[in-house]
């Protein structure tokens, strides 16, 4: 039996915990099962009383072009935009953390180090719609785009950043990358920062050359880093709502290029008036998400070196 | 139709900062989860409607308006601006019934500003559901959210109480916004599609607009060598000013049946020869583009032809009004119809597509039902029509609302171009409201054609896919028209 101390602690606790954990119930369980419950009807969003219909929304997801190709998309920025990020933040990390070298028995960045750290931040600190409307007018397909206006310069025509079927996911993809590495960066150099300066200063004096450093000490001292980093880059690259909203042509074309599932569950909510259906997509969208978030940790798993 | 308002996907900052906030609910793994919170409490479908209590109808009152009743208006504020609805219809109104207080709502996202209120029941009393963000009208009638707007057709002019309203309006009005066999939509504005060009450029450069396919190629291939893009339309959000241009083509080539059955979602309607020519008639023109302007968007593409960049563009008689601050005085607008494309062609050249558009519609459970309604007989006068002419720089479905007008150069070759065509107009495509779908596939395919990914024969077969699909679909409530 519990000691009345004991009693008044976990009561104590418990007061605490009450109010977020309403909260939370209120404001994220509740919707989430709701829309589980929606995805099960042909709900259309004007009246309070949804049909409910089964799984017809999620017999129709299998057999619907645009859901895959918004999949499919997916697929490719989990893979590709997380890899280009965590390599150039890294890079960028390491040159402004180690890169100068040992001076005087200690590791230090290259010259200017710390402007560039605040520079990289900046994009970072920009909302994805402002990125959204800058990158308008960098990716604008005639001459008078920025990009394609520093091409014409030296003679290359204009390239079709948006409206190239083959381009267009890659172009969005860039501004993604644009926008996170100055925040990979910062990661990275913390993480770095945590590693004892002893360990580079002895692999130094062991004659390591800088890749020697990097491969074999740095990588593995901050792994754990880059693990969260890459959750955090996977479960942005299921949203990119925005951007391509914003930048690409007639809203996730040409050609269905660009589509991704929350541009889709957006369309089908409210042009389409398909709530029941969006939320369907919605659910599919939830799963992706935690059966990325679990396979990423699970794959990336190593063994902890103990500093 | 229902977005002719010139304002298709402009992306305001106001927009923008709209749209991060629905980024930020619809971002993320909860993406979708949005619509979630939107049904508790729901209670619109029960809601008690009409809750005013009717005042005896008369003659001046024919829907027997409560005279201190409240009204709400909310205004769609794109190409047509509001202010001729706060500074003539509102006026008007307020000067018939002194004593009631007129709210006045504008917005640029009709579904956003009012969806949440159709779930909760707290509709506003009359909507201009106008713009790319419209509500859907087929989902709303279908859930018994409409007004049947029968009564307001047959009560008696302002002008003239011996007329009925619906005899005061250009034919095919009231048909337009059938949905069921019932009006539910009133389409107020009088909008004429065509190709626009410079007059003076073009009579400077001694071209003439051309009446057949053959004389377009040939002066595509004039413009060209004069260093001008001869045709262009914006690929990144106006993709449906091309394809009014392949219907109206389509339409010209078999009659207006082939758009009738393309709304009834007729078998093989998409893969008539009709559509079929139509589609291969323009891919060929849109080898004369610029791919760059499959990523511009409408203002950047109209912007550039007030700067005699660009030739020919299709659009609808709101053009010149939306850039009315961008044209410079060197630049006149004028409308010619669609070229004709063979001599059997069922209309002839001067055929024009020529419709009432702009829908206005008036909630069923509105707290002041007969007050929007007599908002909308008020819209329907000549004063009123003649109010937004002014205003917005378009013409009303309402006779001889014009007159003692001076129109501008643009607005006088629409209403020329409608003398010339008679009664030979092309109808407009219900489709496109009806189902949202089958319009965005339009819109994809008709990218795709313009700008050489695919063939004439492949656009037939991918909307008349999607097109199957969607009678298929049994969700989908399906509409049907005879006229």
């Amino acid at each position: 039996m519990l000691t009345s101390a004991k009693t008044r602690m976990y009561g104590f606790v418990f007061s605490f915990l009450v109010i977020p954990v309403a909260l939370y119930a209120v404001f994220v369980i509740g919707p989430y099962a709701q829309a589980f419950y929606i995805s099960l009807t042909n709900w259309r969003g004007i009246t309070g009383n949804p049909q409910y219909i089964g799984f017809e929304n999620f017999t129709r997801l299998f057999s619907d072009e645009v859901f895959w190709a918004a999949v499919r998309h997916h697929a490719l920025l989990l893979v590709a935009m997380p890899l280009i990020t965590i390599a150039i933040a890294l890079f960028f990390s390491f040159l402004l953390n180690l890169g100068g070298g040992s001076k005087g028995g200690r590791m230090t960045g290259v010259f200017g180090s710390r402007l560039y750290r605040v520079v990289y931040f900046f994009p970072q600190v920009l909302a994805v719609a402002v990125i959204g409307v800058l990158f308008q007018a960098v990716y604008r397909p005639d001459g008078t785009g920025i990009i394609n206006g520093l091409l014409d310069l030296v003679g290359i025509a204009p390239v079709g950043w948006l409206i190239a079927p083959d381009l267009a996911l890659w172009s969005i993809m860039g501004v993604l990358v644009w926008q996170s590495v100055g925040f990979y960066v910062v990661l990275f150099s913390a993480g770095m920062a945590a590693v004892p300066k002893d360990v580079f200063e002895a692999a130094a004096l062991d004659g390591a050359g800088r890749f020697r450093l990097f491969f074999s000490i740095t990588l593995p001292l901050i792994w754990d880093t880059i693990q969260v980093g890459w959750v955090y880059l996977g479960i942005a690259a299921f949203d990119c709502f925005a951007l391509v909203q914003v930048l690409s042509v007639d809203r996730g074309g040409p050609d269905n290029a660009t589509t991704v599932l929350p541009l889709e569950i957006w369309r089908n909510a409210f042009t389409f008036s398909k709530f029941g259906y969006a939320s369907a997509m919605g659910v599919a969208l939830f799963f992706l998400t935690l059966t990325f978030a679990a396979l990423s940790l699970r794959v990336t798993r190593r063994e902890r070196i103990e500093l | 139709m229902a977005y002719s308002a010139g304002t298709p996907k402009d992306i305001t900052r106001r927009q923008m900062l709209r749209r991060i906030g629905l980024t930020a609910l619809v971002a993320g793994p909860a993406a979708g989860f949005l619509s979630s919170c939107a049904t508790s409490g729901a209670g619109g479908g029960d809601a008690a409607p009409a809750t005013s209590a009717a005042a005896p109808t008369s003659g001046a009152n024919p829907f027997g308006v409560k005279a201190d009743a409240p009204l709400e208006v909310v205004i769609f504020k794109g190409g047509l601006g509001d202010s001729y609805a706060t500074d003539v219809h509102e006026p008007l109104y307020k000067k018939e019934f002194p004593n009631a207080s007129v709210k006045h709502v504008a917005t640029q996202q009709i579904s956003q500003t009012l969806q949440p209120r159709f779930a909760s029941g707290d509709v506003p009393d009359f909507i201009a559901n106008s713009g790319s963000d419209l509500m859907d009208n087929g989902a709303l009638q279908t859930e018994g959210q409409l007004l049947d707007l029968t009564p307001l057709f047959d009560a008696p002019s302002i002008d003239d109480p011996s007329k009925k309203v619906r005899d005061t309006l250009v034919p095919g009005t009231v048909e337009s916004g059938l949905i069921a066999d019932k009006p539910y939509i009133l389409n107020y504005v009088f909008t004429g599609y065509g190709l626009w060009y410079n007059a003076k450029l073009f009579q400077e450069k001694g071209w003439t607009p051309p009446k057949t396919f053959d004389e377009f190629k040939t002066l595509c291939g004039t413009i060209k060598d004069a260093g001008l893009t001869p045709y262009a339309y914006a690929g990144k959000n106006a993709s449906y000013y091309q394809y009014w241009m392949i219907l109206i083509t389509a339409a010209k080539i078999e009659g207006n049946q082939v758009l009738i059955d393309i709304d009834n979602l007729a078998d093989g309607a998409w893969t008539r020869d009709s559509v079929k020519q139509s589609a291969a008639a323009w891919a060929e023109i849109g080898k004369f583009m610029d791919k760059s302007y499959e990523g511009l968007i409408h203002t950047e593409v109209q912007t550039r032809q007030n700067q005699d960049k660009v030739a020919l563009y299709p659009s609808g008689s709101w053009l010149e009004n939306e850039q009315k601050d961008n044209t410079p005085g060197s630049f006149e607008y004028a409308v010619t119809p669609t070229p004709s494309l063979t001599a059997s062609d069922k209309m002839p050249f001067e055929a024009i597509r020529a419709a009432a558009g702009e829908p206005y519609i008036i909630p069923a459970k509105g707290k002041n039902t007969a007050g929007a309604l007599e908002y909308a007989r008020i819209m329907l006068s000549k004063e009123g029509a003649k109010g937004f002419t002014e205003k917005s720089g378009s013409l009303t479905v309402v006779v001889g609302a014009a007159e003692g007008l001076s129109l501008t150069p643009g607005l006088k070759s629409v209403a020329d171009a409608q003398t010339a065509a008679g009664n030979n107009i092309v109808t407009y495509s219900s489709f496109e409201n009806w189902y949202k779908e089958l319009e965005t596939e339009l819109r994809k395919q008709t990218n795709s054609l313009m700008f050489g990914r695919i063939t004439a024969e492949q656009f037939c077969a991918n909307m008349q896919k999607k097109a199957d699909a969607v009678k298929a679909d049994s969700s989908i409530t399906k509409q049907n028209r005879t006229v």
